[in-house]
């Protein structure tokens, strides 16, 4: 399975990739880890004319802590990320665990997975979870795009053919959050059936903030916004997240495929969102 | 004759080469001027093709030719075909069978997603995948025939329209009163089972290159087949060639199971190419070509049912079978004929009552696979026995043990013949022992107490047992030629090939203890036509049989040319000479010993006499095997089911076996486990699934599942030892064994883990979204007949 | 348009001019015939063609020849033998024409057949070792899902990577 045959520029610069994309039309791909995207080349699925390589930029090689978030820039890999995040985000570096193999995950990058926006992907469901954003720059300019507004449909997003997500930024949650993640996959690393991440915060034992957020449900990752208002300023009794988790569900319309069907998914979300808030519950600060 | 090397698990002669990286498999041989060939593949499942225009093609820079059916028109002669049925079958059993042969590339109709309709050569893969791009055909599609049991009645599109229906195979068997026993029986339960489309899927693809010589008008054609003489065959046909300029070779290829032991058409087209471009050619098989175009398996639907007295003694077996066999019947009687001959197993059944049907769909056509049929049969006879246990309210292991064969009965005959036409009599073996100790090492009683507790908490773990009887290392033969080199080392030509078995050491082993000489001075050379002029090959483990056998015998027979010549130097009787460790000595004469290199070269002629002793040293024999030895064993699968989200955890997996004796035990293990994974993996996760128009929906890795490390335990297994009474080394094949029972053993297990929910498991694999669909059935029938929830 | 490229390969330096479209392990393969690392999919699924870029493992098939331009490859033919840039203290490397204790271990364990995944594999437990040189079973099992192998059941594997930490000197965990 050899790709069409395609030109190639090894941009050393933001500046140099927009540049090349804003040169070649809708004819050119960003090629950054292309553990996604070399696969669609060999298997002629994606027949780009150019890909703009942006290994060589350096300045997108960066991830630091700044105003309550973790800023990730372009370049960086989905391992390095999963080391960064054990002490800092532990949602993220759980969930970067079951995201491919190590070998997959030293060359993806975390920009890469967040702009290539698969609805049964982690990273795409963890920005939505944690409310972050990604910083699109295109020749003239740059804008950031909140996670909600990201993400359109399978593989597709709002950024434009010419715009290059140079950032991805991870809010951090409250230091007394509790966390929990879950998936079904058929095998270890394999793309999800479907999943759940969830942060819960409690003050004097009511929930004082709770975020869900699902992935393999559909044609982009979802938030359980009304499960979330089912308990915020409630007690976190077994019961009402059980119900809670019901509720999320029951707003989803999954997709069938070949290894599960609408109704499984639906099912085994709910499932997973009760999972997941009551892991959270038990890791909450406020409430140990 | 000391039994030296046999039974030892001796570290492998091939390892070296392989663990560095050297090992050479088809697509590392270079030639100079070689060209890389691609495949225009019909996208249709069934198609007319109408028209083709392939200048554009032709004309890409890089771009040697492009070749339709009607360039090539006078090698197109049909591909092989398999499974003739054999006379003393055909006596006994009334088959009617239908078998059309394979174009190397589509003339007229196309009948499955992946067949051929053009090659193009060019400089590189990625040139020629460029050109196929390129090539413009017009296809007329055709209505496909996708369902198995729809397709076998009459009515529906015709895939083959000369035989006015699409049953390829279909013949009944059986002895005994299936119906008196049915009407004796106390109880009877029937149920239909349905078994998935799943495959080999070896980690190396296919891979043909060619090479054809001018100067001398000879082929050689590398290819990573399990049957170089089955190729050499096929082209000796289409080349018009004698088979001595005809030389296939297998060199080290990466895994087989099956899937690489049928005939292809690019085994001919490759060889075809080289002859007509006058230049080598190379073919590597991508990934996506793989799961649409090498050899599909399994597949098949029973409807089955049993029937027994209260105290659980079976009386009575009867099952109606459906095979989908894909587009082609290659294999003829053989799929549907194993499947029939191993129902009933291990249990003891007096009547017996089998319909079978073959039956052509628009999909890629079937080719035995690791078990070929047995894992198909031996699901549906493990899965009615535990249904049957479920209703007699019997432990399933009780069942069974009450209904098992053992050594007292061997030998045992079935009243159907085997597939080779010979009866069907079990030689050895203690199947009941199987599970005695199977049921022991899982720690049966445990597991079930253990069960109850977690029961109570929410959390379920089930036990599934499944037990099988394989008749093994079909003949006739596989022959072994044994030449010593003046240096006194000894090759070893046969026609089995290895893929990973091993032959380079086991059966370097046979003939070392044979010869007496040290394992190391042993060369084994497998897959190579020039190096034996008859043989069969490696598949349905019959190498280790087959071509031990000869080797054994013919090194026993070059082993008495030394001693006669040995005899003659040191002027000693040959009773008294003793061979050891490359040695010739006389027993009791300290010090005269000589090297086997002496022995040989004093008996050249020399300018002063003649031969004492013929410098012949060099035996061949094929050991004729005239039927199957049975191997069995009892497999117990241990599992936990999520019931929040149908997932399905494999705890332990346990193998209790009898293939005879060993003669490299840890070789042996290794193909217990690599079957075993495979049987897990039919049970849990893999399948080619096509949907209603013959699209191939499953084509690539993320779709088709191959177990990982993480989804296999580790894999217990413990040898018995009934030795084969039929043939000098007392063994048996193993090299299919490990994938029979899986899926059997883990459906049992996870109905078994979900009894409160009172599942009924009647498919495979068992991923998470079945799974929760039964116990969502399940609930389904309570709220229906109870109302309650 | 054809780009040179110039990396080293187990410790030599190379340059070769290659088109965009063709991996690294086409480069590796036919290029500078090194045909120890193997194509099985194509698509980064199998594990087969995993090398060692400057140490870390990743798919061969999913990487641009042109991509490796000033960076560093290990082969499996650079695990056992001389000249690879694996040698140094402590990682237990064989001289020339030895092999490696993970390749010995594999031997002694029987941890190969067909031998088609098994560079892919070495090099992966060759580097996880490297940071984990105590492994359970399980972590074992983990490290290795991103391999395929259709012939051993992994049963034997998981046995040699464990005989191998041990020799290499981590203690059983």
């Amino acid at each position: 399975m050899k790709p069409a045959p395609f030109d190639y520029v090894l941009a050393r610069s933001a500046a140099e990739a927009v540049e090349a994309l804003a040169r070649h039309g809708g004819e050119a791909k960003v090629l950054a880890g292309g553990q996604s995207l070399v696969p669609m080349l060999n298997m002629r699925l994606a027949r780009p004319a150019v890909l703009v390589d942006i290994n060589g930029a350096g300045e997108l090689d960066y991830l630091r802590e700044a105003d309550g978030a973790l800023a990730v820039g372009a370049l960086v890999r989905q391992r390095m990320f999963e080391r960064w995040t054990a002490a800092r985000l532990p949602l993220i570096a759980e969930a970067l665990r079951w995201v491919g193999h190590a070998a997959i995950r030293n060359r993806g990058t975390v920009a890469g997975s967040v702009a290539h926006a698969d609805p049964a992907s982690e990273l795409p469901a963890l920005l939505l979870c944690c409310g972050g954003t990604v910083v699109a720059r295109r020749v003239g300019g740059e804008r950031v795009i909140p996670a909600a507004e990201l993400y359109l449909g399978p593989l597709t997003t709002s950024l434009g053919p010419d715009e290059i997500v140079t950032e991805v930024r991870f809010p951090l949650p409250r230091p007394e959050a509790g966390w929990g993640f879950a998936e079904v996959a058929r095998r270890h690393g394999d793309f999800a059936l479907v999943g759940a991440a969830a942060l819960l915060w409690c003050t004097e034992g009511r929930v004082a903030g709770a975020r869900l957020a699902f992935f393999g449900v559909g044609g982009t990752p979802v938030r359980g916004a009304a499960g979330e208002a089912l308990l915020s300023g409630q007690e976190p009794t077994a019961a009402r997240l059980r119900e809670a988790a019901r509720t999320a569900a029951a707003a989803l319309s999954p997709d069938a495929d070949l290894h599960a069907t609408a109704q499984y998914r639906r099912r085994v979300a709910e499932v997973l969102a009760e999972r997941t808030l009551t892991a959270a519950l038990a890791r909450c600060g406020g409430n140990a | 004759m000391g039994a030296k090397y046999f039974g030892a698990s001796v570290p492998r002669r091939e390892d070296p080469r392989l663990l560095r990286g050297e090992g050479r498999y088809v697509d590392d041989i270079k030639l100079p001027g070689m060209l890389h060939a691609a495949f225009v593949r019909s996208p249709h499942a069934h198609a007319r093709i109408t028209g083709m225009r392939t200048d554009a093609a032709s004309r890409l820079p890089g771009v040697a030719h492009v070749f339709t059916f009607a360039d090539l028109a006078r090698w197109m002669k049909p591909l092989p075909l398999f499974g003739a049925i054999p006379p003393g079958l055909a006596a006994r059993v009334d088959v009617t069978m239908k078998q059309v042969p394979q174009l190397a590339l589509c003339r007229e109709v196309a009948r499955y997603v992946g067949e051929i309709v053009t090659m193009v050569l060019a400089e590189s893969r990625a040139l020629a995948e460029d050109a196929c791009e390129l090539v413009e055909v017009d296809y007329e599609p055709l209505a496909p025939v996708t369902d198995m049991v729809a397709a076998a009645e009459a009515g529906g599109p015709l895939i083959h329209p000369a035989w006015g229906g699409n049953v390829a195979v279909h013949f009944q068997t059986g002895f005994g009163d299936v119906d008196a026993a049915l009407r004796a029986a106390d109880v009877s339960v029937r149920e239909r089972f349905y078994i998935q489309r799943y495959v080999g899927m070896p980690i190396e693809t296919r891979g043909v290159v060619a090479q054809w010589d001018r100067r001398d008008e000879s082929l050689t054609t590398w290819n990573a087949t399990q049957v170089v003489h089955f190729v050499q065959q096929g082209l000796v046909a289409a080349l018009d060639l004698p088979a001595h300029k005809i030389r296939v070779v297998a060199p080290d290829v990466g895994g087989g199971f099956g899937t690489k032991a049928t005939g292809y058409a690019e085994d001919l087209l490759i060889p075809v190419a080289a002859i007509a471009s006058r230049r080598p050619v190379k073919w590597t098989e991508d990934r996506r070509e793989h799961m649409m175009a090498a050899a599909h398996a399994r597949h098949q639907v029973h409807d089955i049912e049993i029937a027994a007295r209260s105290d659980g003694t079976m009386l009575a077996v009867r099952d109606r079978i459906w095979l989908d066999l894909g587009a082609y019947n290659v294999w003829g009687i053989v799929l549907p004929y194993n499947t029939v001959a191993h129902l009933l197993g291990p249990h003891r059944v007096p009547n017996f009552h089998v319909e079978c049907r073959g039956v052509v769909t628009n999909k890629t056509p079937n080719a035995p696979y690791r078990g070929a049929g047995r894992p198909e049969t031996v699901f549906a006879m493990d899965r009615i026995v535990d249904c049957l246990a479920r209703e007699l309210r019997m432990d399933p292991a009780e069942l069974r043990r009450r209904n098992y064969l053992t050594a007292a009965d061997m030998p045992y005959e079935l009243q159907i013949p085997y597939r080779d036409g010979n009866g069907l009599v079990y030689d050895s073996g203690d199947f009941r022992a199987n599970l005695d100790v199977a049921l022991a090492t899982v720690g049966y009683d445990a597991l079930r107490r253990e069960q109850a507790e977690l029961r109570a908490r929410g959390l379920f773990r089930g036990i599934g047992i499944s037990g099988y009887v394989e008749g093994t290392a079909i003949g006739p033969y596989e022959g072994a030629t044994v030449r010593m080199d003046v240096t006194g080392r000894a090759v070893i030509a046969t026609g089995a090939a290895s893929q990973g078995q091993g032959h380079e050491t086991s059966f370097a082993q046979v003939a070392a203890d044979a010869l007496g000489i040290p394992l190391d001075w042993v060369t084994v050379v497998g897959g190579d036509t020039a190096a034996i002029p008859f043989g069969v090959g490696t598949f349905a483990s019959r190498s280790a049989v087959n071509a031990g056998s000869s080797i054994h015998v013919a090194a026993g027979k070059v082993r008495g040319k030394l001693v006669t010549a040995a005899a003659a130097l040191l002027e000693a009787a040959p009773g008294d000479i003793e061979i050891s460790d490359g040695l010739a000595s006389v027993r009791g004469v300290p010090g005269s010993a000589v090297p086997l290199a002496r022995v040989i070269q004093a008996s050249l002629p020399t300018f002063a006499r003649p031969s004492a002793v013929s410098p012949d040293f060099e035996a061949t024999v094929y050991h004729h095997q005239p039927t199957v030895t049975y191997t069995s064993a009892v497999h117990v699968a241990h599992v936990e089911v999520d019931a929040g989200t149908g997932a399905v955890r494999l705890l332990r997996y346990v193998v209790a076996h009898d293939c005879g004796k060993l003669i490299n035990p840890v070789i042996v293990e290794g193909q217990i486990h690599g079957g075993v994974a495979q049987g897990v993996g039919g049970g849990l996760l893999e399948e080619m699934v096509y949907d209603e128009q013959g699209q191939l929906l499953t084509g690539t890795f993320m779709d088709y599942l191959v177990p990982t490390a993480m989804e296999l335990p580790p894999i217990e297994t413990v040898h018995l030892e009934y030795p084969s009474p039929r043939n000098p080394l007392g063994i048996k094949g193993i090299g299919e064994g490990g994938a029979i029972s899986p899926p059997a053993a883990i459906a049992n297990a996870v109905e078994d883990a979900l009894r409160p929910f009172d599942v009924r498991v009647t498919r495979t694999p068992l991923g998470p979204s079945r799974v929760l669909d039964l116990i969502a059935e399940a609930q389904g029938r309570a709220g229906a007949a109870g109302g309650q929830r | 348009m054809k780009r040179p490229v110039r990396l080293t390969v187990n410790g030599r330096s190379v340059e070769r001019t290659v088109e965009p479209r063709t991996s690294l392990a086409d480069l590796l393969r036919e290029d500078l015939d090194l045909t120890g690392t193997h194509v099985g999919c194509e698509h980064g699924v199998c594990g087969a063609c995993t090398v060692l870029l400057d140490d870390e493992p990743i798919r061969a098939c999913l990487m641009l020849a042109v991509q490796t331009d000033g960076r560093s490859v290990t082969t499996i033919e650079g695990l056992a033998g001389a000249g690879s840039g694996l040698a140094g203290a402590g990682s237990g490397m064989a001289g020339d024409g030895e092999l490696h204790p993970l390749q010995q271990a594999f031997r002694d364990k029987h941890g190969l057949q067909c031998g088609f995944c098994t560079p892919g594999i070495l090099l992966t437990a060759h580097a996880y070792l490297r940071e984990h040189p105590a492994p359970s079973p399980e972590e074992i099992r983990e490290m290795l899902a991103g391999n395929l192998c259709r012939c051993t059941g992994y049963h034997f594997i998981v046995e040699a990577i464990a005989a191998a930490a041990r020799t290499m000197g981590g203690a059983p965990s």
